[in-house]
């Protein structure tokens, strides 16, 4: 149904999957990592976050997943289903946890278990009746191509291979908010650049809300619908940028004017972003 | 598969050569066979006193079986606890260190007055040579898993028994069979220390029992006889556990597969 929305052009008033407020993170070491972050994503965007190494990024997206807190501020997902007069909102995160997946920079496999058992243990571990689980794996396995390799054990596939049978896992529960960190970076380009347009087709057949992490503005302009640049530590978002290319993104986009004054866009911003960081180090010296 | 050839032949090449070298040694300097017996004579003193020999074997094997298995659940559950609970490693490791540091000789005696019966003072005390290596590598194995599927486990709300079984126990093999392979010599070796320690332990005595006697006769050929046999058991324990380790770990550990291929 949010097939039909998007296919009309995405509606404005679609509801917020993702909502921080004011959210900091220092960590116990006393690592400053995210100054504070107001962010909002619809359903159905394809929103990146954009910024240098060690900016933050993955410590946001952690936060979404509420693997870990915030040290202040809030981080809510669908906050406007929130019940009102309901108790215990602990079932509710639960709930909203069930809809999300996450992708980690490295395929993070079990290196002991067969593809499909790995694909299959989100199932598992929410007690999925093991018939049930089997259509799905096989399902989620033939999305990313792979339906052949079920019985192999990661250390047998290529590292693009093991790439998507973590997005496979992610995807095994048809969560409709995908969190992504950096999830292609060790990947050679071509690779790379296959993924990248794949997960573009499940983001827009799923009807998915992504949140992606990335360092590669390239990247960041492909996918998104929308880019969010970050800073340097503590990182705090310097601006975005809105990409209103229609669906079928393909290389002719990434070879268009269009695609390289986005890029410099992004470039300009990152730059500053760095340059802010830089000019008091270069004073004091 | 010629190479797999090779890593059997060179060294089986090897210890032919040196039993020859040996045996021409012995015959050409005439040494007396109590000093040093020709490696005919221990074989053919092997097959003489077989049936002495072969009974201390027993003993002496089970010993060390009892103990490595006493070795391997009392230090795995152990390394259970230390990860469990900060609190309990830091306040029990130190003395599963100085149960490591200290010879087994200095304690054997007080083992063997404190506990009756002589095989259980024996396991015991081969238990205690043989446990640290479990007891450490299993709890760095247990505690060295993967952050990010950590991560998975807890976004997928996995229960602490199911991040157990599925995650930290799996991640734990490859260690745990590490500390399996050196204690399984350990054991044996705490075994015969224990039985030299004990001296005649009864009616059913040990190859280290016959080692001292053998000795003490200046029967020197029995001596190397039972010297062999502890020798080969000792193989035989570690080609056992690296048998278990490739049985478990070959579909994907890289130090078993890296064998198959």
């Amino acid at each position: 149904m949010n097939a039909i929305l998007k296919a009309a052009g995405r509606a404005p008033i679609a509801p917020i999957a993702v909502e921080l407020r004011g959210a900091t993170k220092t960590y116990a070491n006393g690592l400053h990592a995210l100054a504070p972050i107001d962010l909002q994503v619809r359903e159905g965007e394809f929103a990146t976050l954009l910024g240098p190494s060690g900016c933050g990024k993955s410590t946001l997206l952690r936060l979404v997943a509420q693997l870990s807190a915030p040290t202040t501020g809030s981080v809510a997902l669908w906050p406007g289903e929130r019940g009102h007069g309901e108790l215990g909102t602990m079932t509710q995160d639960e709930a909203a946890r069930q809809r999300l997946a996450y992708v980690f920079q490295t395929p993070t496999l079990m290196p002991w278990a067969s593809v499909e058992r790995n694909v299959s243990l989100p199932l598992t571990l929410a007690r999925y009746e093991p018939e049930q689980a089997a259509t799905r794996v096989r399902a989620a396995l033939e999305l990313v191509g792979l339906a052949e390799f079920g019985m192999l054990y990661p250390r047998q596939l290529s590292g693009g291979m093991q790439m998507r049978v973590s997005i496979a896992r992610a995807l095994v529960t048809e969560p409709t908010l995908l969190l992504m960190d950096e999830p292609f970076a060790a990947l050679d380009e071509i690779t790379r650049a296959r993924l990248d347009q794949e997960i573009r087709d499940l983001w827009a057949r799923r009807a998915l809300t992504v949140l992606y992490v990335t360092h590669s503005i390239y990247e960041a302009v492909f996918l998104s619908t929308r880019v969010l640049v970050m800073s340097a530590r503590p990182g705090h978002i310097l601006g975005e940028v809105v990409v209103d290319e229609p669906h079928p993104r393909t290389d002719a986009f990434r070879m268009s004017e269009r695609f390289a004054a986005l890029c410099q866009r992004l470039s300009t911003l990152l730059l500053q972003g760095s340059g802010e960081d830089a000019r008091p180090v270069g004073r004091r010296r | 598969m010629k190479g797999i050839r090779l890593v059997y032949v060179a060294p089986a090449l090897v210890g032919v050569l040196f039993l020859l070298m040996w045996e021409l040694l012995v015959r050409a300097f005439d040494t007396p066979f109590y000093i040093v017996p020709s490696p005919v004579l221990v074989a053919r003193t092997l097959v003489h006193d077989a049936p002495l020999l072969f009974g201390s074997l027993l003993v002496t094997l089970r010993i060390t079986g009892l103990a490595l298995l006493l070795a391997v659940v009392l230090g795995v559950t152990l390394a259970f606890l230390f990860v469990q609970s900060r609190a309990v490693e830091v306040s029990l490791f130190p003395y599963a260190i100085l149960l490591q540091v200290t010879p087994i000789v200095a304690i054997a005696p007080l083992i063997i007055i404190w506990v009756k019966d002589a095989l259980a003072a024996l396991v015991i005390c081969a238990t205690i040579v043989a446990i640290f290596p479990i007891i450490s590598s299993t709890t760095l194995g247990l505690r060295s898993v993967d952050a990010d599927l950590a991560a998975l486990f807890r976004l997928y709300g996995a229960s602490r028994w199911e991040t157990l079984t599925r995650l930290r126990i799996p991640s734990a093999l490859p260690y745990f069979f590490t500390g399996l392979r050196v204690s399984g010599g350990l054991a044996l070796i705490g075994a015969v220390v224990a039985e030299f320690v004990a001296g005649t332990g009864g009616t059913a005595s040990g190859l280290a029992y016959q080692i001292l006697q053998a000795g003490l006769q200046l029967n020197i050929p029995r001596l190397f006889a039972a010297l062999l046999l502890i020798t080969l058991a000792g193989v035989a324990i570690f080609t056992m556990v690296s048998a278990l380790a490739r049985l478990s770990l070959r579909h994907w550990h890289e130090s078993e597969v890296a064998l198959e291929q």
